[in-house]
């Protein structure tokens, strides 16, 4: 692609992107005392999490199937105590064994 | 905790984020090359912009001239998300992450980045930071790769890389939702509205970004009406 155009389109695509983000990340300095804010915010982690688990997930890998199995199993490790990074790899390696069987039988 | 402790939790903690970046930044390497960008211009959208939603709708603008307006519009909406984020991060930000540090770290705030970082009692510099390395390697590395390499890996490791990144998702909301009902009931609200998005005709047509952020704040405003905080009087760390 011609350059002049790329980086421009990159300033504008790069600078838009980073000062959404910096500048209320830096110009919100105290605590915000609002009760209805603070529970807004109290939320918002889990509810964007949510919105971007589901149903996106269940068609991130190969077959639905497995990527519920792999939920699942990653629910069930999360809540018996484990932390992010196992539940992580105990999600893909039960995509991984559900896909293997999947492919076996067919 | 030390801040060579914080940033050594954070580098572990972005583990699984920056494997799950790479095989989606992967993805997104083999799009821009196939709309006819350069390895380094897939690369550099990749180190200067950090956001999956946003880097899609982008580089199909980019192709053809004079868009320079759609640009920013797409952008601010796609990416209005990350304001949230960024004002939630502030509230727990300590005391040494301020000044020059916000408009740094605030570079990293990633749907990923932000969700691990908001698990933790409090955010420091050391632990931002650390916690942003290994996905933004991941992402630069994965873009390069799939713009480079194209599709190498087997698709059945592809596959079960794709679910790793969602596993840590599930990972910092379950434990939560089964202790704390206002949690469960809120996540699950957002879950039906994220689907309604996702399936009903015409609001499906909406960009990914733009849906979870119109259905993460409505959710969290629904959250907050219902199940309010109790109040605080005094601030015990000042």
């Amino acid at each position: 692609m011609d350059n002049t155009l790329f980086f421009t389109y990159l300033i504008i695509m790069a600078g838009t992107t980073y000062l959404i983000r910096a500048v209320p990340f830096s110009l919100i300095k105290g605590k915000i005392k609002n009760r209805f804010v603070q529970s807004f915010l109290y939320y918002i982690p889990f509810t964007v999490l949510a919105c971007m688990t589901l149903p996106s997930a269940l068609y991130a890998t190969d077959s639905i199937l497995s990527a519920a199995v792999g939920l699942l199993a990653g629910m069930i490790a999360a809540i018996l105590g484990r932390g992010l990074l196992t539940v992580s790899i105990i999600s893909c390696v039960f995509v991984f064994i559900t896909e293997l069987i999947m492919n076996f039988i067919k | 905790m030390s801040a060579v402790n914080d940033f050594k939790k954070g580098l572990k903690l972005g583990v699984p984020i920056g494997l799950g970046y790479l095989s989606v930044s992967f993805t997104f390497g083999i799009m821009a090359s196939d709309l006819g960008l350069y390895w380094w211009q897939a690369l550099l959208i990749s180190m200067t912009n950090l956001t999956s939603a946003g880097q899609l709708a982008g580089v199909k603008l980019m192709i053809s001239p004079g868009h320079y307006i759609d640009m920013l519009i797409s952008q601010l909406t796609i990416n209005m998300r990350y304001s949230f984020m960024a004002i939630s991060l502030s509230q727990k930000a300590d005391s040494k992450l301020k000044g020059i540090y916000r408009w740094l770290l605030g570079f990293v705030i990633t749907d990923e980045i932000f969700a691990v970082a908001s698990a933790e009692e409090r955010v420091t510099r050391s632990l931002m930071t650390g916690l942003a390395i290994v996905p933004y390697i991941g992402w630069a590395m994965g873009t390069l790769l799939g713009a480079v390499l194209g599709n190498i890996l087997p698709g059945i490791i592809m596959s079960a890389l794709c679910i790793g990144i969602y596993g840590m998702f599930v990972a910092i909301i379950s434990p939560r939702a089964v202790k704390e009902k206002p949690i469960l009931i809120t996540v699950i609200t957002a879950v039906a509205l994220s689907c309604l998005f996702y399936y009903l005709p015409g609001l499906s047509s909406l960009s990914s970004g733009i849906s979870v952020s119109i259905c993460a704040v409505v959710s969290a405003i629904i959250g907050a009406l219902l199940f309010p905080l109790p109040d605080v009087k005094e601030e015990n760390n000042g």
